[in-house]
């Protein structure tokens, strides 16, 4: 299983979309470690500066509909590249979440006032990720604070995560 | 209990339920391109599974970039090209025949009611007009589709909008569907089917039901869908009548595709489409809407017309009415890419290509290029285009340029005047 623990990157907008997590004049690139330069480079966010707030986090915090747009799995390779195996939101765009649970990567779903909670008790503060993943809960921790939250996942994600993928389990089975 | 199309349609090709609602269900046809292709290639041959589960149910296509526009886009072109000889994959359309994948593959009759179809492209949904079940995919489902020739899904929930009224002079499919993504919202139809029904869609030919599907996963939908009836036969009847002893016969079969009476629906909606007026979008969210006679004096610096959306031969002949016999403003760069070969020969002969020669634009190649950035019409920082195109995300065709998606129409209006325009302020 992949790592699914460290700091947390808050990214507090709804609809962030494909174009802005790899834009697609990367996707000329074959292999996946290439795009690891260009995550999130097109995100026009107040408090976020690519260059400097990416290095160093594990897992993104954000809203709504992450990953909406192109079906470019690229966005996930690109999380991947810079070690951010997980993404917690309100809700995912289809595609985006398939192709996570097929690299054997987490997008969790947690509901709306839970993530606002989460907004306004960590975000702007160095905050920890920790993952039980067999007993399904979070737990976020700042210097200060410490929430514990339980998250479910499908059996089906859930076998995806454990047979590394999709094509590992496909081939197991069909 | 009666089901919808979406639900025949997955029971009529399972495969497998490994957990809860998730479905395995067989593939009829998996479509590759360039982009999303290659790493899917290159994995199959690291783990020594090079090989497709049915090369005749394989189609494949360079079309985001071409002609190629550097090495790392003629490496792309080169894996696929290859990938499709070594595994015998005799409906691959290099340069010369190269198209705008979803319009280039109806136009080749590659997809049939009933059928299932996953590409590594969002906007797969198109196919889902000849009542198929079409869904874009990452690059592994795509690779698990070309190995084993299978995809899960949920099992489909359905939001069916009935399309009502009468749409009025100069108001397009394209209208339509931004006005119904605007209603949904970006992520209104996540997870879901939409189906597409009612008397206004019933009268549309099938150009105008893909660019409606086109762009269902604005909305966040899986696949969007229409019910085949006769328009859909006379489209397919050169790749089918070998199939069937009739019209009749064929549209016959095809009915079985078509939700029953009493199928249950996660949301069911009518939209009447009488009172709508030509539409552009504002923001970066399709779903972010105002009235093109709402956009006062909004200067642009390009024209785009082409697309899976809106690059087919009834788009050009929409547009080419507009531009007959005049000229686009100095201001504006007139950029046309008619979506395949085929659509670029007709254009030709109706006389088409000169009058957008005339007026002033360039006609490129068939390519996808542009929507998203790549190439052919990327636009500058600062810079508006008014485009028939998809999305209008911040950057998608080109750093810090902003995008307005309308109809072929309005585009061509907007070209002559240099500010967005609709088509009936045109004399």
């Amino acid at each position: 299983m992949k790592n699914f623990n460290g700091e947390i990157l808050f990214l507090d907008r709804a609809d962030i979309n494909t174009d802005e997590i790899i834009p697609a004049k990367y996707l000329t690139e074959i292999t996946k470690e290439a795009l690891k330069p260009y995550l999130l480079e097109d995100l026009k966010l107040e408090t976020f500066d690519p260059k400097k707030d990416i290095e160093g986090k594990k897992a993104i915090l954000t809203k709504q509909n992450f990953g909406c747009g192109s079906s470019r799995e690229h966005a996930p390779w690109a999380l991947e590249m810079n070690d951010i195996n997980v993404v917690i939101a309100v809700n995912f765009a289809r595609i985006f979440k398939q192709n996570m649970f097929n690299n054997g990567m987490l997008a969790v779903e947690l509901d709306e006032k839970t993530i606002q909670d989460l907004f306004n008790t960590f975000q702007g503060k160095k905050t920890d990720l920790i993952t039980k993943f067999e007993k399904g809960i979070f737990i976020f921790e700042s210097e200060d604070q410490r929430m514990e939250v339980p998250f479910t996942i499908t059996d089906f994600d859930r076998s995806l995560i454990t047979a590394g993928g999709w094509v590992e389990y496909a081939d197991l089975h069909y | 209990m009666g089901k919808t199309i979406a639900e025949k349609i997955f029971d009529a090709h399972h495969v497998d339920t490994p957990s809860g609602d998730i479905h395995v269900i067989k593939l009829d046809a998996v479509f590759c391109h360039e982009i999303t292709t290659p790493v899917a290639i290159n994995d199959l041959v690291s783990r020594g599974k090079d090989r497709v589960f049915d090369a005749g149910k394989i189609k494949a296509v360079i079309d985001h970039v071409t002609p190629a526009k550097d090495s790392k886009t003629a490496e792309q072109g080169k894996l696929i090209r290859e990938w499709t000889r070594r595994q015998n994959i005799k409906d691959f359309f290099d340069i010369g025949r190269n198209g705008v994948c979803h319009a280039l593959f109806p136009e080749k009759g590659f997809v049939r009611p009933g059928y299932t179809v996953i590409m590594g492209d969002s906007h797969t949904c198109t196919h889902g007009a000849f009542g198929a079940f079409a869904a874009g995919v990452g690059t592994t489902d795509l690779e698990v589709g070309i190995l084993k020739g299978v995809c899960a899904f949920h099992y489909p929930q359905t939001i069916k909008i009935t399309v009502t009224g009468e749409l009025q002079k100069g108001v397009y499919a394209k209208d339509v569907i931004l006005s119904i993504i605007g209603k949904l919202g970006v992520n209104g139809a996540t997870n879901k089917v939409i189906e597409f029904t009612g008397p206004v869609v019933d009268r549309m030919n099938m150009e105008e039901r893909m660019t409606l599907c086109n762009m269902a996963v604005e909305a966040g939908g899986t696949s969007g869908i229409c019910y085949p009836d006769m328009i859909t036969v006379e489209y397919l009847w050169d790749f089918i009548k070998g199939d069937y002893p009739s019209k009749e016969d064929a549209l016959k079969d095809f009915k079985k595709w078509q939700s029953d009476s009493d199928a249950v629906y996660d949301e069911e909606i009518t939209h009447d489409v009488s009172g709508l007026k030509p539409l552009t979008t504002v923001g970066y969210k399709p779903d972010q809407l105002k009235s093109i006679e709402d956009m006062g004096n909004t200067k642009v610096d390009q024209v785009y017309i082409g697309s899976c959306t809106n690059g087919r031969i009834e788009d050009l002949r929409a547009a080419a009415e507009v531009l007959k016999g005049k000229k686009i403003s100095d201001d504006v760069r007139g950029v046309l890419s008619p979506a395949t070969p085929g659509v670029y020969k007709q254009a030709l002969k109706e006389g088409l290509i000169d009058i957008f020669m005339e007026a002033g634009f360039c006609v490129t190649n068939p390519t996808c290029g542009a929507c998203l950035g790549m190439s052919n019409g990327v636009l500058a920082s600062g810079e508006v285009c008014a485009s028939t195109t998809n999305r209008n995300f911040n950057g998608r065709m080109g750093k810090g340029g902003m995008i307005h998606l309308m109809s072929p129409a309005c585009a061509a209006a907007t070209a002559l005047t240099g500010y967005i325009t609709s088509e009936d302020k045109i004399q």
